[in-house]
This record gives structure tokens, sequence and C-alpha cells, in this order.
């Protein structure tokens, strides 16, 4: 299936060499410059003064608030993305392609309209917190309304994250399974689930390094109470608002080294999924 | 934020040539005062000296803006919320002497305003002042003093009133933590929390502008909020100058100065109190007097000394604001 192709003399693409110095000198100015900006900035930081910023009682709340709410909605949006793209994939009924392309609404609206419809929606006024107050449920200015925002923002990375794998695994491969005499419970966890696994873990990769970043949705329905509904870009914010430049760039340096660390698994859990994919 | 810095740019790429261009960086609530009073200096430069002016007007936060400003926006002239801000202008970008501040007359501040409360129609938890607020079964709507200007206007008020009634700081601290105690949500700007309490039915009384609460009552709904003044306010100077390296640059010096003495004018008082902003003009307030509820004023320097140092004891990081939170 797969062609090895074995370079010959020179290399493969033409114009390698002016393809990867643009490569390298776009990744430098767009990426790399402003990163480094950030680092150089915190460099000015000594090291005690450095954990003296992130180890503030307040500033570690907000890590938990950030990362715990972050880490609960892409769980969330594991499940429920993996049954979206299932029933997309295989099932067909009407409106299946807008609602196909509703997926992707995430990505299009910018998340301060999100979170300010979330808000107005879930607040005790609102459409749906007024059914939820009876019932003692605080969904708007709570931790509950951080996770809803989010996941809302996370649900396509799952999504088109496993969309494409689970198209890839073909019906016929289920057929042959059952046909040998395994049960349904068997054939999604023996042979599906190992197919989409790798896709899977990128889709939470990516929606939770996404979502530990959000800003715009999250401000407008946390309450942004101290030591409890705080995020860490809201922390960043107020430390600017003091003018205080190297502790906003310490804070963003932590979030950015997290981040990194997560995008850097996931590609390696993509590149697994493609050799998998590869192999079979 | 991003938003801000595009319309930046578009404004610094527009003063660069045209000289009698005016840029204007001001804080959120000014907007709809600023467009009426442009209008009016135009029209009074044009029968002056016969020349056309083009204003640029920047709004948001008034911390944002001097950030752009100290970052490189070229305003020829900065409105801000507090002299906390300007001062870092001058501290940090060396763009204007640090004492700006007695450069024109009233501390720089052409109009003030106040810190009220806007509570609802019939004033359900019947709150008259400062004490209703620190009420058990009370929530207390402020915007973040860590983000916003304002709030830190409503947090100086609310422990003038405290130090003034109990006279010691221990018991000033008692106060404001019990009344942060009962404020469930803490938006990151006024406008914010005016639509928390506004539109989403949140809290019984909030702590607002002046000028925004009698926007506020006025735009959105007569009779549905009204404004509750207590015994005692800070009296807030939002504070003007020019920015001395830029109108150099731009040769705007002398129109930028014309522009900010034209706010102590006539005219422009009265378009300062038309847009709910008290003027310093005794007969212009008189002739408005009725709009603008009865309430004691303390400035913050008597209390306070300056904004440099309330800021630090309060807002700064490991202030009292922060262990308000972190018990």
């Amino acid at each position: 299936m797969l062609q090895v192709l074995k370079p010959s003399r020179g290399h493969i693409l033409p114009g390698y060499r002016l393809t990867l110095f643009y490569t390298l000198f776009y990744l430098l100015l767009i990426v790399l410059i402003p990163l480094g900006g950030l680092f150089v900035k915190t460099a000015s930081l000594s090291w005690t003064a450095f954990w003296e910023v992130i180890l503030t009682p307040r500033v570690l709340a907000s890590f938990r608030v950030t990362f715990g709410s972050a880490l609960v909605s892409a769980l969330i949006n594991v499940v429920f993305g993996l049954v979206t793209a299932w029933v997309l994939v295989r099932y067909s009924f009407p409106f299946k392609r807008p609602l196909d392309s509703l997926i992707d609404f995430p990505f299009a609206l910018p998340t301060a309209v999100a979170g300010i419809t979330l808000t107005s929606l879930l607040a005790p006024s609102g459409w749906v917190g007024q059914h939820l107050e009876p019932l003692g449920i605080k969904a708007a200015y709570s931790p509950l309304g951080i996770v809803l925002a989010l996941t809302f923002i996370g649900l396509p990375f799952v999504v088109r994250s496993v969309q494409p794998v689970l198209e890839a695994v073909g019906k016929e491969v289920e057929e042959a399974a059952e046909s040998l005499g395994a049960s349904r419970g068997q054939v999604f966890l023996r042979v599906i689930l190992p197919e989409i696994l790798p896709a899977l873990l990128t889709g939470f990769t990516l929606a939770f390094a996404r979502t530990v970043g959000e800003y715009g949705s999250v401000i407008f329905i946390s309450g942004n109470m101290p030591m409890k509904t705080e995020i860490v870009p809201l922390l960043i914010v107020g430390k600017l608002e003091q003018f205080d430049y190297t502790a906003a760039t310490a804070l963003a340096v932590v979030m950015l080294v997290v981040s990194f660390v997560l995008l850097l698994l996931s590609n390696h859990l993509q590149s697994l999924a493609n050799r998998r994919l590869g192999t079979s | 934020m991003q938003k801000h810095l595009t319309l930046g740019l578009i404004l610094l790429a527009s003063t660069a040539h045209a000289s009698t261009t005016l840029l204007n960086v001001s804080y959120d609530p000014t907007r709809e005062f600023y467009q009426e009073f442009n209008q009016a200096f135009a029209k009074h430069w044009k029968k002056q000296t016969g020349q056309d002016l083009t204003f640029n007007q920047s709004h948001a936060g008034s911390g944002a803006q001097a950030r752009a400003v100290i970052d490189g926006l070229e305003a020829d002239v900065v409105t801000l919320a507090l002299s906390y801000d300007i001062d870092s202008i001058a501290e940090k970008a060396k763009l204007l002497p640090e004492n700006w501040q007695s450069r024109l007359a009233y501390n720089s501040s052409p109009y003030t305003s106040t810190i009220v409360f806007l509570v609802r129609k019939g004033n359900p938890k019947n709150i008259k002042d400062w004490d209703d607020l620190v009420k058990p079964n009370v929530q207390v709507i402020t915007p973040n003093p860590k983000t916003s200007g304002g709030a830190r206007w409503n947090f100086l008020a609310a422990w003038g009133f405290a130090l003034k009634k109990y006279k010691t700081e221990d018991k000033a601290k008692d106060f404001v933590t019990r009344l942060f105690k009962n404020v469930p949500v803490l938006d990151s700007g006024a406008r914010g929390s005016t639509t928390t309490f506004v539109e989403r039915g949140i809290g019984d009384v909030l702590l607002a502008w002046e000028n925004e609460a009698l926007l506020a009552t006025r735009e959105l709904g007569e009779g549905k909020f009204q404004i509750v003044a207590p015994s005692l306010s800070i009296l807030a100077e939002p504070p003007v100058t020019w920015v001395d390296k830029n109108v150099q640059k731009h040769g705007t010096e002398k129109v930028a100065k014309a522009y900010l003495n034209y706010l102590y004018s006539q005219e422009g008082q009265e378009i300062a109190a038309k847009n709910y902003y008290r003027p310093r003009s005794k007969n212009i307030l008189a002739k408005y007097e009725k709009q603008f509820p009865k309430v004691k004023l303390f400035t913050l320097q008597s209390v306070f000394g300056n904004w440099q140092s309330a800021q630090k004891k309060f807002f700064n990081d490991g202030g009292l604001f922060d262990q308000i939170y972190q018990k």
C-alpha cells in the first residue's frame, strides 16, 4: 500500500532548499520571535522571583481552575465527540450535511460571543438557568459554567480528529469480525477502539491545549472569583493592569511550556495513529 | 486586545499624514461625551484659526489604553480614568514630565464623577448607605479592582466611608472584607458589571460610576432602576493631559493644549454635564444640579495621599484586595 520512495540524487520536492528556507524563515518570524520575546522578558526575573509569582495561593488556585476545567471538558468531549463522530460517519439521516458543518461552529465563532451567549442562557434569569436554579444547580458564575464554555469550544477538536479515522476503518472490518463470532461489544473494544484510540487521544490533547488558554468565553461566565473561578489568563490581564509585565510573562511562560508539552504529545500520538493506519 | 491594536495602527497611520489630526486616547465610558465635545471644539477651532481638525478616538479599559501609549500608540492627548495610569506613561515611557498633573486646573481633571449605588425599582432591599451593603442577605455587584479602574474607585470609596465611620484601619479592612464577601460575580470591567446587574438580573445593588448609573437609568428602561446616593463617597477625578513627546513630533502641541483647555470652557463644561459628568464650573453645575444626587464627597488625596500609594497598598499583588480573598 505504501510505496517506499528512495531518495534519488537531490530531493523529491522541487525547490527543496528554497521551500525549507522559506519554512524556517516563516516559523522564525511568526512563531519563534514572539515566543522568544516572552522568554527574554521573563528572564529578567530571578528564579526565586519567578517562583514567588507562580507559587502564591491565588495563582496556584487559578492553575487548578484552568487545568482542572480544561481536563474535565476535554474528557467530556472525548465521550460525546466520539459519539457525534460515530453518528456522522456511520449513519445517514436528514440534515446530516448541515449538522456536520455545525460542528465547526465553535471554531468560527468569536469566543467572547460564545461566552456572552452561554452566560445569558445559563444565568439565573436565562432560558436554561431559570430551570436549573430551582434544582439547586448553579450553572453560570461557577466552575460548572467554565466547564460548559470550554466543552463548547473544544468539541470540534475531538470530532474532527476522530471522524476521518473512523471513516478509514470501514464497515468491512466490523462485518468480518462479526462473521467470526464477535459480539457488538467485542467488535468495538477489540477492533474499532484500537484503530481510533490514537486519534481520540490527539483530539483530547488538542481540545485540552486549546481550552487551557481560553479567555474570551470564560471571563463572562466564570464570575472571576479569586481562589474559586479565576482563570490564569485573567490573572495575566490583572498583572498587566499593574504594569507588571514580567510577572505577566512569567505566568504566560508556564502556560506556554505546558501547552507545548501537550502539543508535542499530541504530535507524537498523531504519528502513532498514522503509522497504525499505514500498516493495517 | 488585537482589535484595539489594529485600530491603534490604523489611527497611527492616519495621524502621520495630516498635522491637524488629533488622537485622543480615552477609556470606555467617555465615548459619547468626547464625540459631542470633539465636534464642538472643531467648530470653535475653525472659527478661531480657520484650520480644519479631524479627531481620532480610541476607547478601551483605562489601563489597557495606558499600556498602548507606553508601547507606542502615538496619542496626542490622553483622557483616562485614573492618574495612576498617566503616571505610568510618564514613568515608564518618559513621554511627559512627572509633574503633568499640575499643568491644568483642578488636578488636570476638568470634570469629575463619583461612585453611587444603582438598585432595582422600589429598592426592595431598602439600601440607603454603605452599611447596608455588608448585610448578609445583600448581593453587591462590582467589577474586579485588579482589572478595572472604576472598581478601584468603588473600593476606595467604601474604604473611605468605613475609615471615617469606624475610625481604625482594621475595622475598615473588616468592612470591605464583608462587602466583598457579598459580591457573587467580579466582572473584568465596569460595563460588564452593568450588564450582569441589568441584563442578567444578578445582585441587589451595583456600585457604579455616577455617569454610568445615570446612563443606565435613562437608557436601559426608565423606572426599572433607581440611583441611591450614599452619605459619603469619593470624588473621582478622571485626569487629562497632552503627551509632550508625541505632540512635539506631530506639531500638534498648540492645538492639543487648546483642546484640553476647552474642556474647562463654558461649552465644554456644559457638554460634560449633559453627559452626566460633574462639571467644575459653578454656574454650569447649578444649571444641572437636579440630575446629580447630593453626596458628600472626599478626595483621594485626603485619605490615601496619591494614586501610587493607594495602588501599592490595596491593589498590587499581596495588597489588601488580595488579602481579602486569600484568607
